[in-house]
């Protein structure tokens, strides 16, 4: 029972992960706080189920085409949102009030073209066959979620932390005007960024899709607000805190739904959130911000 | 007086939450004046709603002194997390508004004794009349454009143009903050009154995340370079779905897309485009 738990917490807390990570890569680098992360998530989800329902693709090319997809979202939200917002100098809740109105528009169209109801992958698309681990059962999608979550963040990490991108990447959350000086393609890397994140954000649409196997348009909610807590809880713009963080959160619903019961549980996540941010909004593990003027 | 009759019973309602939604509006013209962003608004609606509802329903109060309980609540709440909270600024005020607003609606959602959970409160009496509406509005509007006239209102400008030199002048940031949050709290409890007297029924979902977006909007799209601003955003964004009724489910699509045009190409909202316009009156309004 208790690996079980285990197994599902690791599942669930991958996702959050690599959720938590599109939307915190978006603020250190970009500083902005992308409120359309949730519909891009959503949007990874549709895009998956209806290539599997309309040119019935294989679960994986599937998820690909999502990530196609919701690449070319991030693409054209920097594009058309973000880059002119930079180029204005627009103070910095600008383009956070405007991607509240991009999750809005992407929710109506979506729910406007595929209605407000629960869909589903069609059942012999999904994995059956279980993994048996001496008592443990584990079905193949838990192994492929968990598989994809990691191996996309062992690449994130791995990018940033060793390829020459990744260095200026880290340069440009530091200070972008250095970063442009040593001769770095701000604008191309502020554009990749969103790509890259709004592509993280809808791998983990489908994942959690197939893992609830439900998709409805406004799924992106419940997860922007999860991933918000997140990310304060790991600190704003931190890339280990939010693996840490995703993880945290996917064990503590597991195991408070598991042992203490579902009604308050929610509460009890936005009421740990509010008291963080009042007493170390610079996140668990995070250092004092400086104060820029 | 028949076309009246037809014209009232058919739209009644629509007037009705102009009004209110225009009191939200200036509800968060007043935090955002001040260069705050907090989306904590709807949260405050959804309190003030419940107590005075609850006030009338199971007390068989009189709509006014239910509204005084319902601004009351509201106003005591933000001054208690209004010290802590305001502390943080930018993004970071935002994000603690949010979790904030979801909060008090799980709270609200899982106190069933008192608030009826899930299903909401029904049959709220009718008690909510057109001048009870027009008398809120009137008052609200006189007091912010006195008050923005005034050295607070003054103050609160200076606070958002640029907040470690208001202070320098020796100003005290930190109440003007407050009172702008706490007074931005009390609008939006009266709101969350008046309006859940005209709905018959209030349920927690109404006081969540679209709310609190949906008053945003509104106190962007008008402005708030002034409290004309919040009323010509709440009005429009109250009168664009009915205009748009044809496009159905799309018709959020329009406020979405709205949103982000005023943001790239007039992020100081319609009013100020107005005033552009009419040199004369911006000479006055400033």
């Amino acid at each position: 029972m208790l690996t079980q738990q285990l197994v599902n917490a690791i599942s669930l807390g991958g996702v959050y992960a690599l959720f938590a990570l599109g939307f915190t890569l978006v603020f250190g680098v970009l500083g902005v706080v992308n409120l359309a992360h949730g519909a891009l998530f959503m949007l990874g989800a549709y895009a998956a189920l209806q290539a599997v329902l309309i040119f019935q693709l294989p679960l994986l090319a599937a998820i690909v085409v999502a990530m196609l997809v919701t690449a070319a979202g991030g693409w054209l939200l920097d594009k058309f949102i973000f880059a002119p917002l930079r180029a204005r100098q627009a103070p910095h809740l600008a383009p956070m009030i405007a991607t509240i109105g991009l999750a809005i528009a992407l929710n109506s169209t979506i729910q406007g073209l595929f209605g407000a109801q629960n869909l589903r992958f069609p059942a012999e698309v999904l994995p059956t066959d279980r993994l048996r681990l001496g008592a443990v059962h584990i079905t193949w999608l838990e192994v492929e979620i968990i598989v994809l979550a990691i191996a996309l963040m062992a690449v994130l990490l791995w990018g940033l932390k060793k390829t020459q991108v990744g260095r200026a990447l880290r340069g440009l959350a530091e200070s972008v005007k250095a970063t442009a000086l040593v001769g770095v393609d701000v604008e191309g890397l502020f554009r990749a960024t969103s790509l890259v994140a709004s592509l993280l954000g809808g791998v983990a649409g489908v994942l959690i899709a197939l893992y609830s196997n439900a998709v409805y348009p406004s799924m992106g909610q419940p997860m922007l607000h999860k991933g918000i807590a997140v990310v304060i809880l790991g600190g704003m713009g931190d890339i280990r805190g939010a693996l840490l963080g995703g993880f945290f959160l996917g064990f503590a619903e597991v195991f408070s739904v598991a042992y203490i019961g579902s009604t308050m549980r929610d509460a009890v996540a936005f009421g740990l959130l509010f008291t963080i941010l009042l007493l170390r909004p610079q996140g668990l593990f995070g250092r004092a911000a400086q104060r820029r003027a | 007086m028949d076309w009246l009759d037809t014209f009232w019973s058919t739209y009644s309602t629509l007037v009705l939450s102009l009004g209110t939604n225009v009191l939200l509006a200036l509800s968060i013209y007043l935090t955002l004046s001040c260069g705050m962003l907090t989306v904590a608004n709807a949260a405050f609606m959804g309190l003030g709603a419940y107590t005075a509802a609850s006030l009338t329903l199971k007390s068989g109060m009189a709509l006014w002194p239910a509204l005084v309980g319902g601004v009351f609540l509201p106003v005591i709440i933000a001054l208690a997390i209004g010290r802590p909270t305001l502390r943080l600024s930018g993004v970071y005020l935002a994000m603690a508004t949010l979790a904030f607003g979801e909060v008090v609606r799980i709270i609200i959602l899982n106190s069933e004794e008192v608030t009826g959970g899930a299903l909401g409160l029904n049959a709220i009496p009718q008690l909510t009349e057109w001048y009870d509406v027009a008398a809120a509005f009137g008052i609200a509007l006189y007091v912010l454009l006195r008050l923005a006239q005034s050295r607070i209102g003054r103050t609160m400008l200076a606070i958002a143009q640029d907040e470690t030199a208001t202070e320098l002048m020796g100003l005290n940031v930190r109440a003007y903050k407050l009172f702008a949050f706490v007074a931005g709290a009390g609008l939006a409890g009266l709101a969350g009154g008046l309006n859940a007297h005209f709905t018959f029924f209030i349920s927690p979902n109404e006081y969540g995340f679209d709310r609190g977006v949906e008053i945003l909007a509104m106190g962007v799209l008008g402005g708030t370079g002034s409290p004309w601003g919040a009323v010509v955003g709440g009005v429009l964004i109250t009168l664009l779905p009915e205009v748009l009724r044809g496009l159905g489910d799309y018709r959020p699509l329009i406020n979405g897309v709205i949103l982000i045009v005023i943001i790239l190409y007039s992020p100081k909202g319609l009013w100020e485009l107005f005033r552009l316009a009419r040199p004369n009156l911006a000479k006055t309004a400033l």
